[in-house]
């Protein structure tokens, strides 16, 4: 008969210790009994943040959360344990529910710290631990960014550590215009030093967050519907909303209710076995207090969680003490620090670059001979962090001046890595047992790493590392396009731009092998069309595009064509909607409204297609691009024009959105719209680059898609000008046209980048790689070279040559095709032709 | 005899009106309909014209290259790709599409019903 553990708290490290255990109890001799206080399953608190991007809390999940396969595990959610009983080994939740038993675990985290500041608990002040956090400051943020009223919505953000940071980045990202106010000298007190911090402040305020430290908050009032806040200075804050992050305290309130000791300064007094004065009760995470510290991060909370888990199925591991590296990125800005960071130890040497034009700190703190790396700060670029922390204790592999020149990386390689350091500090997987992975196991990308050894699954900052191990270990990671390009479109597109070939057959004959395919002939065509080379059925270029690029329209499952011309923004007059409808009378064809405000008519035969055409340039249509990977529709609500709550003239930007970037040829086909108001008609957060008024401008959202996996956009910058927004949006594109893969939408491209959104924002709004210049340059250069490529067809006898049925009978159409009538419109029928055995 | 099987081909366009990498169709007599291609290296090749995946008469405006070496049309709809030679589906190899006889001569493309 299995023994019950019981755990209460279903945080990251109370999950860890429930998988390990079920992972090592190979004869099932013990029942899991979970009890914890949030109502939904262990999630990633660590990237709680990125919750923002898609408010959707099933990303946050950790795997196998749900223990649903697992008869020995049963999860008791949004019941919280209120009270332990020793003497008889059961505890009680506040629903009244009753558990016995054999060992208990507790592993109840942290509480945020709330200092108490006259007004903190007023309507508008959050903390920022737990997605329901996060959901209640988002309806405030959505409230006040409704409410109008003069003045831009502001948060302030008690407290300038990571976290505080980073709910910085959440309030910025949700509209509001943040101030962090910290109590200490400078952001982020305890992971860097004065010079760190210096730097640190200059590129956080670049990206419009006011900071204030070295001052705290005096108080918090109610102001018609607004808050006030006033700091020790005399400063004073008009805010829509306070968010706390100044610290945790360990959650052991349990603990101290059933008499077990804590520590001076809180948490649960364990041995280094994790075992609290109660012989059957353990105490894992941010709640214990081991060898006289608590511990706030991850990493030693799943060392413990693994102490614990042996410990209960009878081994002896101890607590080996923790690493409290950490490597994160705020709001863009690298920061990471690890080891003795602050030199404490007294012979310690620090050596230190500062770099005020790039904007980099690094200090490396050394032992006295110089040959010991003690530890590490790293502000602005922390590019060495994941190759300098496992060598802490270890010898460098250079002088450590030359490790922090700007090509010092040059000097140094995984290989200079133990095999025993630890490489993912928060799963504690060494270089040896990666290696092994990629080399025993067969591993040969950076998921199959991921999924062998948990390394690079919980903050991710190894991630470029395991990379590096895996070309270390001999393994190339294919970005091929296809058998015929070992390059990836993104390297293609620089060879083609750079080379200035203008052909097909230069490129594969100079940089690729064979005669090419159904993947590449069209990929290198829309980096051609991008690059201007003239119309795209001039001379070889036909032979390349795939059919609906061919006959400029797009194929149906009989072989017709559907024809959509462009309806800029979805505005048309009375008379040109006639046309539209004589047109397709005229050539019988079946008539729909698209989703992109335009209207699609289907059933035209490839002889036809010439003719339609003919009648819709005369009435000033033009190519609609439905049938490109290129820019679709740009949809738009009724805006100021009509509309009582309109904004903005959204239809006036929809249209001149829409005519910039007609016809750029890129790696998928782009969607975009404008909304006049927060009302959001136009579902712009659906699109590629959506856009949505403001009192004050535009916001501009990126990276929204609907599909198979919908998306909304993300925010990019708010309150903007028109001139700024189309700069932001030339660049957005150009960026995106240049470095995706072939039909990858905006939304992985930017899932993928190394940085993410922030990264995005990093380049093309702060310029961080300067070629800001440049992507705008392209775009005028492409909105210069535009012209209608259904008129280049009409104009050209060769290319209209094409537009035949058979090449020896052109004006016999497909006998194949034949259509029936349904809801008053003609659909097609597969009529005459053999059925192939369906498999 | 020779008088009767060239009376069966039958002369589609000039070679020089299909481009290299490329392909056209043709109607033969009883609404047949032929797929023919020219490959880069300047080989002629002629299949059904029929795809029979979607039953649309579409092959001839699929993507003319190779795949492994081999000259392959990649069909429009769903994107299989046949072998010009055989007209076996490099993708499905229990699905053939039929293929025909073709030559140019003096210039002219012809082909004719196997």
């Amino acid at each position: 008969m299995a023994r019950t553990m019981v755990v209460v708290g279903n945080g990251m490290v109370g999950h860890k210790l429930v998988q390990t255990v079920r992972d090592r109890d190979a004869q099932s001799s013990w029942r899991i009994v979970v009890l914890a206080e949030e109502p939904r399953p262990a999630y990633d608190r660590v990237a709680l943040s990125s919750y923002v991007d898609t408010w959707d809390p099933g990303t946050l999940s950790l795997p196998g959360n749900e223990f649903d396969d697992d008869d020995l595990v049963t999860l008791r959610l949004g019941d919280p344990v209120e009270t332990v009983d020793r003497q008889n080994r059961t505890v009680a939740t506040v629903s009244g529910f009753r558990q016995h038993y054999d060992v208990l675990v507790l592993a109840t985290g942290s509480r945020p710290f709330v200092p108490p500041v006259p007004g903190h608990d007023l309507p508008g002040c959050f903390v920022y631990r737990t997605i329901d956090d996060l959901d209640a400051i988002r309806a405030a943020a959505g409230r006040a960014m409704a409410s109008g009223g003069p003045g831009r919505r502001a948060g302030m953000v008690v407290g300038g550590g990571l976290l505080g940071l980073e709910a910085a980045k959440a309030l910025r990202d949700m509209g509001l215009s943040p101030h962090v106010v910290e109590l200490g000298p400078r952001l982020m007190p305890l992971q860097v030093d004065e010079g760190g911090g210096g730097l640190l402040r200059r590129l956080i305020e670049k990206l419009d967050v006011t900071v204030h430290t070295g001052t705290s908050t005096e108080s918090i009032q109610r102001d018609s519907g607004r808050l006030l806040a006033t700091l020790a200075g005399g400063t004073e804050l008009d805010l829509d909303l306070v968010v706390f992050s100044a610290g945790v305290r360990p959650n052991d309130a349990l603990a101290r209710s059933c008499a077990l000791p804590v520590g001076a300064r809180g948490g649960v007094l364990v041995d280094d076995g994790c075992r609290t004065d109660d012989e059957r009760i353990y105490a894992i995470g941010e709640c214990a207090c081991i060898g006289d510290r608590v511990y706030g991060l991850v990493a030693p909370g799943y060392a413990m969680a693994e102490v614990a888990a042996d410990r209960i199925l009878g081994g002896t591991a101890s607590f080996p003490g923790a690493d409290t590296s950490t490597k994160l990125k705020l709001l863009g800005v690298d920061v990471a620090s690890f080891g003795d960071a602050h030199a404490t130890d007294e012979h310690a040497l620090e050596v230190v670059f500062n770099d005020a034009v790039s904007g980099t700190y690094k200090k490396l703190v050394v032992s006295d001979d110089a040959r010991t790396l003690l530890g590490g700060i790293f502000v602005g670029d922390a590019s060495e962090y994941t190759l300098l922390r496992p060598l802490v204790g270890g010898e460098l592999p250079a002088e450590p001046a030359a490790l922090l020149a700007p090509d010092g990386n040059a000097s140094m390689g995984v290989d200079a890595v133990a095999d025993a350091a630890q490489i993912c500090s928060c799963n504690a997987v060494t270089k040896g047992a990666i290696t092994s992975a990629i080399t025993d196991d067969g591993c040969d990308s950076v998921p199959s790493i991921k999924s062998r050894t948990r390394a690079g699954t919980s903050c991710g900052s190894c991630v470029p590392m395991l990379g590096k191990l895996l070309s270390s270990c001999g393994v190339e990671q294919s970005k091929a396009l296809c058998e015929h390009f070992k390059q990836s479109r993104a390297e293609l597109f620089e060879i083609i731009q750079a080379t200035q070939i203008s052909t097909f057959s230069e490129l594969i004959a100079k940089h690729g092998t064979g005669k090419g395919c159904a993947i590449c002939k069209p990929a290198v065509a829309s980096i051609l069309a991008t690059l201007g080379n003239g119309h795209i059925l001039g001379g070889e270029q036909a032979t390349l595009q795939d059919t609906n690029d061919h006959f400029l329209a797009n194929m149906q499952k009989n072989g017709t064509y559907s024809v959509i011309p462009r309806i800029p923004g979805g505005e048309i007059t009375p008379d040109k909607l006639i046309v539209l409808g004589e047109v397709a009378k005229d050539f019988g064809l079946y008539t729909k409204i698209t989703g992109g405000q335009r209207i699609d008519m289907f059933g035209a035969t490839v002889e036809e297609l010439p003719y339609i055409w003919r009648r819709l340039v005369d009435a000033g249509f033009e190519s609609g691009h439905a049938y490109g990977k290129a820019l679709r529709t740009v949809k738009s609500c009724v805006g100021t024009t009509w509309c009582r709550y309109g904004q903005q003239d959204s239809v006036g930007l929809a249209v001149e959105l829409e005519l910039r970037y007609r016809g750029l040829r890129s790696p998928h086909k782009l969607k975009s719209a404008v909304s006049g108001c927060a009302r959001e008609c136009a579902e712009a957060r659906g699109k590629d680059f959506g856009v949505i008024a403001t009192e004050n401008g535009w916001n501009l959202y990126v990276g929204g898609n609907g599909g198979t996996m919908p998306r909304h956009a993300d925010l990019i910058v708010s309150d903007v000008d028109t001139e700024t927004l189309i700069k932001i949006i030339d660049r957005f594109l150009m960026f995106y046209v240049r470095t995706a893969d072939r039909l990858q939408r905006t939304a992985p491209w930017i899932e993928e980048m190394e940085g993410g959104l922030d990264h995005l924002r990093a380049v093309i709004v702060d310029d961080s790689l300067g070629i800001c210049d440049e992507l705008e340059a392209a775009m005028a250069k492409h909105v210069e070279n535009y012209s209608d490529e259904w008129k280049g067809v009409l104009e050209d006898p060769e290319k209209l040559a094409r537009f035949t049925s058979f090449v020896n009978a052109p004006g016999t159409p497909d006998p194949t095709i034949s259509f029936t009538v349904e809801r008053d419109q003609k659909v097609p029928v597969l009529l005459g032709v053999p059925e192939v055995a369906s498999r | 005899m020779t008088m009767v099987a060239e009376q069966t081909w039958v002369a589609v366009c000039p070679a020089d009106e299909v481009l290299r990498a490329y392909g056209v169709a043709a109607l033969l007599a009883g609404a047949e309909q032929v797929a023919i291609f020219r490959t880069e290296d300047d080989e002629f090749f002629a299949l059904s014209n029929i795809d029979p995946f979607s039953r649309a008469a579409v092959l001839s405006r699929g993507i003319v290259g190779d795949r492994g070496g081999l000259p392959v049309v990649a069909s429009p709809i769903y994107k299989q790709a046949f072998d010009l030679r055989t007209g076996v589906c490099v993708d499905d190899p229990d699905v053939t599409v039929p293929t025909y006889p073709v030559r140019v001569l003096d210039g002219v493309v012809q082909v004719k019903s196997p």
